[in-house]
């Protein structure tokens, strides 16, 4: 019994942290604001936008991911695994970084519109509810993709070897192996995306085009700065939760995929006579090529944009980019110190799933303002910003975190718990010789995510500013703020630059530490 | 000695009851029909599976709520006996104490395993880079650093060729004779039984039978271990 | 073990403001902006710390929401770069004290009694365009209500989170009064994107995605005089712009209240008053039109200056957003 509690101790104070953290700081608020405050029609209509698109978004990823997933599995090309990892990119983009890139590609003057202009073609707006549900298919897509391609690979080679000698034919083998495949893992990405899009706030502030693109997380946001009312503001935090943690539920009974996309591809040369003929191969080109340029090409434009301003960018942003890079590393080292017990946990105890993904369903504001109200009695707020700057951080990445490690668990615990049990493997010992070493991968993947996640967020917890610290993203901001525009697009180029290298460093370097 | 008083494992539908004893030093084969229960048994014995009812004891001390760790015996699976990750090395010490650490005294006593089971100076190898029939070998020297009183085999060498399989069958035998270990050992195989083990406890119909003597057991068996080893015929599986 | 350098390094970056000091600290809460190199900030604190042997720091971020959270335990000494727009909601806290300056020679287009905030600089909104790229730019703000849905597309900023939007939403109020729901249907179309802040308005702006942008009369002397580029202009309109005083006023749980009042002496100074106008691109509070750079004494200027009281700015915006909302739910 006793060591059964030391086992799920970690956990249980994770959970307790991330608890505290989400309906913690909610309550703080409320309890401010004497209680909560009934909902106007605007926040209504701001629940019902908030579903819609995040819905949408979520069934537009998935369905757009489907002949993404299907051409880069069953087709070989030089350059493909790079393709694929290069593909994910927009999941860890800065929100304000990837927003440029949208307007340079899609905007008014972008590159898409320049090139309807010649052929006669109206131009097309990207702003209104159809930006942010491109914005959010931009960010998610890769998600999607990676999810269903988990799926494609996890599909025995045998299985294919049998129906190639059984003659099947794409459409045969669309039947019987990748619909079944398909039904098990759409609706976990739907639910994983549409989770992500609940919460989503800059993206429909900047590309929403008015106040018709209001979701609940900006209707908390005017709750709060608009009419400084913060009963509204937590009955909307409570609905968000509502809402995120219904959704959990019914993810918890669909099932759901593997992973978060930590998939490593392994699977054998696809068969040709299942990949079809030059019709389909052209078709699966077609749906490469487009992802690709639909993905890459915002991000493309942002680096080119800022190219030229980089030699040009103030000697204050040294100590910016030091800060965020410190910032990204703790934060990564916060994450993952909560979310490897919960994994651990999380596979016997589903309490430690529902608590890991807690953060997905809080509003940031609600979260900053409440601790700031708890924090505020005991100690000078300011003495608190660094902790708070790095557990705000790591929840953004705790959820996406524990997923990636559960099923690389459940493998080590069904491979290895029993030899560890009866050599009294324990503790530090187990943590050391056994968990860390077979964990190196989904470790540097979670860390390379909670990494660059920390590195693009602007940190809403400006309550808790000191002033002094400046991290690269306010850095970027500043200098938008005071007209210099080319040195912010310089300083988003960095920005892109450094969130792309520290999440390849940290996810090489666990490929480097699996000594597999 | 081995006592199983009264246990009783229950597995949603899957039930299996034992009461029997085992001597000490006694080299005892578990056999029976697939899915009988004699895996299950020895998880039990183990500590990695509770009873539902009944006492697991050695010696007379009662060892149910152990852990596995701490009971005094050592267990060799199917596969995954090894840590693919760390050196055969940090494998062994990991039988001299959990923590993994490997000073002077050990690496001696790692190094005489090692060599008691001709793996001499692969110590610094992994897993991956010997072969199934070494890497059973390591597996089996780890048991010896431990030298715990019993010896649970669970179908370790079901991977290896009939030869090597002998081999690795005469160097548990000739272990637990220097050791004086009390060998279980659970086997699709009868020849493995007649071989190694003067005893078997039949597994079969939801009981583990108290153990007999092997050659009388193969030669006269009863109905439902017939149907098991198939007519005159000894499967291999 | 690196890990635990970072973190220490980290906790030094914050450690460095609690550094013990034999003088006594004047803390400001100030906008991100205004702290920020480029912004006013550090020529602020240079200028206030040769004359105040004190420390002044400043503290970043959301000034009133978080006066508002932290109520009489303040640590704020002065909150500077407030705006009328909010300034009711603070005064009702009664956590500020009056500034008790002289305001009756203020040069400003608007005559100013408040006796606890105090304008520091000021500015009107106007719409900005490149005039080498827009060939027919409104000439009032009826002709621009009234262009067609393609003459040019504009951004502005959200009421609910920018300043700027906020105060847009009160001008519109101001000229149509009744009929601002419907001026804002006639504008609707002509709206590109709303953004949350002033900054991706801007930035929209200057890489040529909108036309034109809510900004400030005075954003062209930035460009004129940094850039050495005349192209971008604000948009003069007969109906009036509205007027956008940046505000700073002393806390009564102040520390140092003397202190604080030498504060509010040093804004209405000439030093202070003579560099705002480059370090924050705006008119300073208390400058003889003589005394401004010259870019700012040449700048084009509306006739006539739109200014909503605080009390009316306060009734009226809850209704006015209201309107705005509707006009674009349409």
């Amino acid at each position: 019994m006793a060591a059964r509690l030391r086992e799920i101790t970690p956990a249980a104070l994770a959970s307790a942290a991330l608890v505290a953290l989400v309906l913690g700081t909610l309550a703080a608020v409320a309890i401010r604001a004497g209680g909560l405050t009934g909902l106007r029609a605007t926040d209504l209509a701001a629940i019902r936008f908030t579903l819609w698109q995040a819905a949408l978004s979520a069934l537009i990823s998935c369905v757009l991911a489907i002949p993404v997933a299907r051409a880069l599995h069953r087709r070989r090309f030089p350059g493909r695994g790079a393709l694929i990892s290069l593909l994910g990119a927009p999941f860890i983009l800065p929100v304000i970084v990837a927003v440029f890139g949208l307007i340079a590609v899609f905007g008014r003057r972008g590159l898409v519109n320049a090139m309807l202009a010649p052929l006669g073609i109206e131009p097309i707006t990207i702003y209104g509810a159809q930006g942010v549900i491109i914005a959010h298919v931009f960010f998610n897509l890769p998600l999607a993709t990676r999810m269903i391609l988990h799926g494609w690979q996890a599909i025995p080679a045998e299985r294919f070897r049998l129906a190639a000698t059984l003659g099947f034919g794409p459409s045969e083998v669309t039947r019987h192996l990748e619909r079944p495949m398909l039904r098990s893992v759409l609706p976990g990405a739907f639910l994983a995306i549409f989770l992500v899009c609940l919460t989503s706030f800059a993206v429909a502030l900047t590309l929403g085009g008015g106040p018709r693109a209001t979701t609940v997380e900006l209707a908390i946001y005017q709750a709060f700065r608009f009419d400084f009312d913060m009963g509204r503001a937590a009955s909307l935090a409570l609905v968000q939760v509502a809402i995120s943690v219904t959704a959990l539920l019914i993810a918890a009974r669909v099932t759901m995929p593997a992973s978060f996309g930590a998939g490593h591809d392994r699977t054998t040369r696809p068969i040709p006579q299942l990949a079809g003929g030059a019709g389909r191969t052209s078709l699966d080109a077609l749906a490469i090529v487009l992802a690709a340029a639909f993905l890459l090409a915002p991000i493309g434009a942002v680096f080119a944009r800022g190219l030229p301003a980089l030699p040009e960018l103030p000697a204050m942003i040294w100590p910016a980019t030091l800060t965020s890079l410190v910032i990204a590393l703790a934060s990564t080292l916060v994450t993952l110190i909560i979310a490897l017990p919960l994994a651990l946990a999380a596979t016997r105890h589903r309490w430690a799933e529902i608590a890991a993904m807690l953060p997905m369903t809080a509003s940031a504001l609600v979260m900053g303002t409440g601790a700031f109200l708890i924090a505020r009695p005991f100690i000078n707020p300011t003495s608190l910003a660094l902790p708070m700057v790095l557990l705000t951080n790591a929840a953004l990445s705790i959820p996406f975190a524990t997923r990636i490690l559960m099923p690389e668990i459940r493998t080590l615990q069904s491979d290895y718990d029993r030899l560890a049990a009866s050599l009294g493997m324990r503790g530090i010992a187990r943590l050391r010789l056994l968990t860390l070493p077979r964990l190196a991968r989904p470790l540097g993947f979670s860390a390379g995510l909670a990494a660059a996640f920390s590195m693009g967020d602007l940190g809403v917890i400006t309550l808790f500013s000191d002033g002094q610290t400046r991290t690269l993203p306010l850095a970027l901001f500043q200098l938008m703020g005071s007209y210099r525009m080319d040195q912010a697009a310089g300083a988003a180029t960095l920005l892109l630059s450094l969130t792309f290298a520290l999440f390849w460093a940290l996810d090489r370097a666990g490929h480097h530490a699996d000594s597999r | 000695m081995l006592t199983l008083d009264k246990l009783a494992i229950e597995q949603g539908d899957f039930r299996l009851s034992a009461d029997l004893e085992i001597e000490t030093g006694a080299s005892v084969a578990v056999i029976g029909p697939s899915g009988a229960g004699k895996s299950t048994l020895l998880s039990v014995i183990a500590g990695f599976l509770a009873p539902s009812a009944g006492r697991v004891l050695w010696d007379s001390a009662e060892i149910t709520g152990t852990a596995p760790g701490e009971r005094p015996l050592s267990i060799l699976f199917q596969d995954q006996n090894l840590f693919p990750h760390l050196t055969l090395e940090t494998n062994l010490a990991l039988g001299l104490n959990p923590k993994g650490k490997i000073d002077r005294a050990a690496r001696a006593q790692i190094e005489g395993a090692l060599a008691r089971v001709g793996l001499e100076g692969l110590g610094k190898r992994k897993p991956g880079q010997i072969s199934g029939g070494q890497q059973s070998r390591a597996g089996l020297a780890r048991a010896l650093l431990r030298a715990r009183p019993m010896l649970l085999l669970d179908e370790p060498f079901a991977a290896l060729g009939p030869a090597l399989k002998t081999e690795m069958l005469a160097l548990v035998a000739e272990i637990a004779r220097e050791q004086g270990t009390t060998v279980l050992m659970v086997s699709h195989d009868p020849e493995d039984a007649r071989v190694l083990c003067p005893q078997t406890v039949l597994v079969a119909e939801g009981k583990a039978h108290p153990p007999q003597d092997t050659t009388a057991l193969l030669a006269d068996p009863p109905p439902v271990l017939r149907e098991y080893l198939g007519e005159g015929a000894r499967p291999r599986d | 073990m690196k890990t635990h350098l970072m973190l220490a390094g980290a906790l030094s970056l914050i450690a460095t403001m609690a550094a013990a000091e034999d003088k006594p600290v004047l803390t400001v809460y100030a906008p991100d902006y205004f702290t920020s190199e480029w912004g006013p900030g550090p020529a602020i604190e240079k200028g206030f710390e040769a004359i105040c042997d004190c420390d002044l720091k400043f503290v970043a971020g959301d000034v009133l929401p978080r006066i508002l959270l932290e109520g009489d335990k303040t640590q704020a000494d002065i909150a500077i770069g407030l705006n009328t727009d909010v300034t009711a909601k603070a005064r009702a806290t009664g956590l500020f004290a009056p500034h008790n300056e002289d305001t009756s020679d203020l040069t400003m287009p608007v005559k100013w009694d408040d006796p606890i905030f105090l304008p520091f600089d000021w500015s009107e909104l106007a719409f900005i365009y490149d005039k080498t790229k827009l060939q027919n730019p409104p000439k009032s703000f009826e002709e621009l209500l009234d262009a067609p849905k393609d003459a040019y597309k504009i951004v502005i900023e959200d009421p609910r989170s920018s300043i700027a939007g906020l105060s847009l939403l009160l001008w519109v109020k101001d000229i149509y009064g009744d009929k601002a729901e419907a001026a804002w249907e006639k504008m609707a179309p002509k709206v590109l994107t709303v953004t949350p802040g002033w900054s991706e308005a801007y930035g929209m702006f200057t890489d040529g995605e909108a036309d034109m942008v809510m900004s400030y009369v005075t954003s062209p002397a930035y460009h004129i005089m940094a850039e050495e580029d005349d192209s971008k202009v604000a948009a003069i309109f007969p109906e009036g712009h509205y007027f956008s005083p940046e505000l700073v006023a002393q806390l009564k749980t102040s520390k140092h209240p003397e202190l604080a009042q030498k504060f509010l002496d040093y804004v209405l100074s000439p030093d202070f008053q003579g560099m705002i106008a480059t370090a924050n691109w705006s008119f300073p509070a208390k400058l003889p039109h003589a005394q401004l750079p010259e870019v700012f004494q040449t700048l084009p200027m509306p006739d006539k200056t739109l200014y909503l009281g605080e009390d009316e700015a306060e009734k009226l915006r809850g209704p006015a957003l209201e309107e705005w909302q509707r006009a674009f739910a349409k």
